[in-house]
């Protein structure tokens, strides 16, 4: 319940002590996730791409294996896919409840969508370029690691952008669950105790956010795009 | 620094060259089978090409250009027959004896495939860095093949930055870097405008000339040929058509490389009495376009020139033009005479 007395805005303590805490935690468990993500997720986009038919690997069973799995993950929503790993969550990290505990669902949800994203990315890179290392004798391996994956920059630092914002986003779900964070803020002060001036303020936050890391995402892409 | 016509061990100036000849293929057949149908591709192409010979590939779209490419290089296994380089059958070869003959190439491509992630010095060290030169190795290299392709200002500078032309130097310069046998140029000029072709041509000419490296040049642009090679072999269908040395096909007016080499813009039928005449036969005592006119003359026969390709090729005049009677009635006459003198007459549409 509210009374008409109850300070608000910056006098409120939700405002002025808890929303620091929330925007710290929604940062941590985003950007740790994010952290965790792209390195798996690019691993398991050149294993996407190299296994494909016609790639430079092709391993069809592989390829379907994988890409089934990846397609499991991105086709389960969010919400139902945090409560299902529960107990893989519980092993990794030892709880289930806090910010830490929710960089396990959200990597295992992040992963498969910027596998995806590094797969096509590393898909637009021209079979020419390819073929012209592959004539110097290099190596599958050395293929990848200074053609495809340089080549491939831009896509993936665009493609992980992206992924960072779609955390934000599962993040503010993860705290509706006890994962803390500004999700959890805005439920619990903002919804359940209507103070409008708490779910305003986490509003608020969460656009910065986004545009924080959409401006920088896009700076770093042009700054490592050569074309 | 080091001299570059040191870098081959063919170099015109040093030791005496191995007579074995730097590529040669025998009988190259690859059938692509697809769902029941096969098709052939190449069938039992040969050929040798010289060391420090610059040799080029002619073909419409289809004829098997770029499937043989891909056999010479090992992309692609052919069906039958065999690539010796350096006394070595590449179609044998498998994993890191393969990686290591694919070295004796170096390619350049129609559209460059440089990276543009690294800079046009960078992508000159990228294949030394597959080959394990070390750091200071690469970085002279680079610096000598930036001089020796004019670009020592552009080191810096990405594939975006640069023109076209520009771009083609900087792959030509990657293919030579690791010092390879055989330079494979697959339409090194079919993205350029004439004046960078022209200079493109005059590169890799020279580059044969001061390193002793074998070019073998696929094409389907006739001044190519005619400006750079030396040796020439027309594909048509998978099968080698014609092959032979440039100033020999050339001037043989009943070879198809000679109307494909000397193209003549026609006028269009107007009833007006004409004869195609062929230019360059060595046994020909008619060298030039005068001398078949006061020919003609001299048998009481008035002609004009209607059109005419005239180019010195090889160290030989040769061309094909259109000779226009004031006479109708006396073609025949006239094709006899020029049947004489080796000119190799026929009457014009």
């Amino acid at each position: 319940m509210r009374f008409e007395t109850d300070p608000t805005w910056l006098d409120n303590p939700v405002i002025r002590e808890g929303l620091p805490t929330a925007l710290w935690e929604t940062l941590a468990m985003t950007l740790g996730s994010a952290a965790i993500t792209a390195a798996l997720g690019i691993v398991v986009g050149v294993l996407l791409h190299q296994s494909a038919p016609g790639g430079i690997a092709p391993q069809p069973t592989l390829h379907r294996v994988l890409g089934a799995v990846v397609n499991v993950g991105r086709s389960l929503p969010f919400l139902i896919l945090m409560i299902a790993i529960i107990p893989i969550t519980r092993f990794i990290a030892g709880t289930t409840v806090g910010w830490r505990a929710m960089i396990v669902p959200l990597t295992v949800g992040a992963v498969p969508f910027f596998a995806r994203l590094v797969e096509t990315s590393l898909r637009e890179v021209s079979a020419g370029k390819v073929e012209a290392a592959t004539m110097m004798g290099a190596t599958r391996w050395e293929v990848t690691r200074k053609v495809l994956l340089p080549e491939a920059l831009p896509g993936i630092v665009a493609g992980l952008t992206t992924t960072v914002i779609a955390l934000i986003g599962y993040s503010a779900m993860a705290g509706a669950v006890g994962g803390g964070g500004l999700g959890a803020t805005a439920m619990s002060y903002g919804y359940n105790r209507f103070q409008t001036d708490v779910m305003i303020a986490a509003v608020v936050l969460l656009v910065v956010v986004v545009q924080v890391v959409q401006v920088a995402g896009d700076r770093l892409a042009r700054a490592v795009d050569h074309r | 620094m080091v001299d570059a016509s040191s870098d081959f061990p063919a170099g015109p100036e040093g030791t005496p060259r191995p007579t074995a000849p730097a590529l040669s293929v025998h009988d190259l057949t690859k059938v692509f089978d697809s769902r029941g149908t096969t098709v052939t591709a190449l069938d039992a192409v040969s050929l040798v090409v010289p060391r420090s010979e610059i040799h080029g590939i002619v073909g419409r779209s289809g004829a098997g250009k770029s499937t043989l490419i891909r056999c010479l290089t090992g992309l692609e296994q052919p069906t039958s027959g065999q690539v010796v380089v350096a006394g070595e059958d590449i179609t044998t070869l498998r994993g890191a004896d393969l990686r290591a003959a694919r070295r004796r190439f170096g390619v350049v491509y129609q559209h460059a495939n440089l990276l543009d992630s690294r800079t046009a010095a960078d992508n000159i060290a990228l294949p030394l860095e597959i080959a394990g030169w070390d750091k200071a190795e690469r970085d002279a290299r680079v610096t000598e093949l930036l001089e020796l392709v004019g670009l020592t200002d552009r080191a810096g500078n990405h594939p975006g930055q640069l023109s076209g032309g520009q771009q083609q130097r900087v792959g030509i310069a990657r293919a030579l870097a690791a010092r390879p046998e055989i330079l494979l140029c697959d339409e090194p000029t079919s993205a350029l405008d004439a004046a960078t072709t022209g200079q493109i041509l005059a590169l890799l000419k020279e580059l044969r000339d001061r390193l002793g490296i074998t070019v073998v040049v696929i094409t389907h642009e006739p001044s190519v040929v005619r400006e750079v090679c030396d040796a020439v072999t027309l594909l048509g269908d998978g099968a080698v058509l014609e092959q032979g040395r440039l100033g020999e096909v050339i001037a043989d007016p009943t070879t198809r490389l000679h109307r494909e080499l000397i193209p003549l813009v026609e006028p269009a039928p107007d009833g007006l009495a004409r004869l195609q005449v062929a230019l360059g036969h060595p046994d020909s005592p008619v060298g030039s376009i005068d001398g078949i006119i006061s020919l003609l003359r001299h048998e009481g026969i008035e002609a004009d020139v209607a059109a005419a390709t005239v180019e010195t090729v090889a160290g030989r005049r040769v061309g094909r033009l259109l000779v226009e009677l004031a006479d109708a009635a006396l073609v025949d006459r006239a094709r006899d005479v020029l049947d004489h003198a080796r000119l190799h007459p026929e009457v014009a549409a």
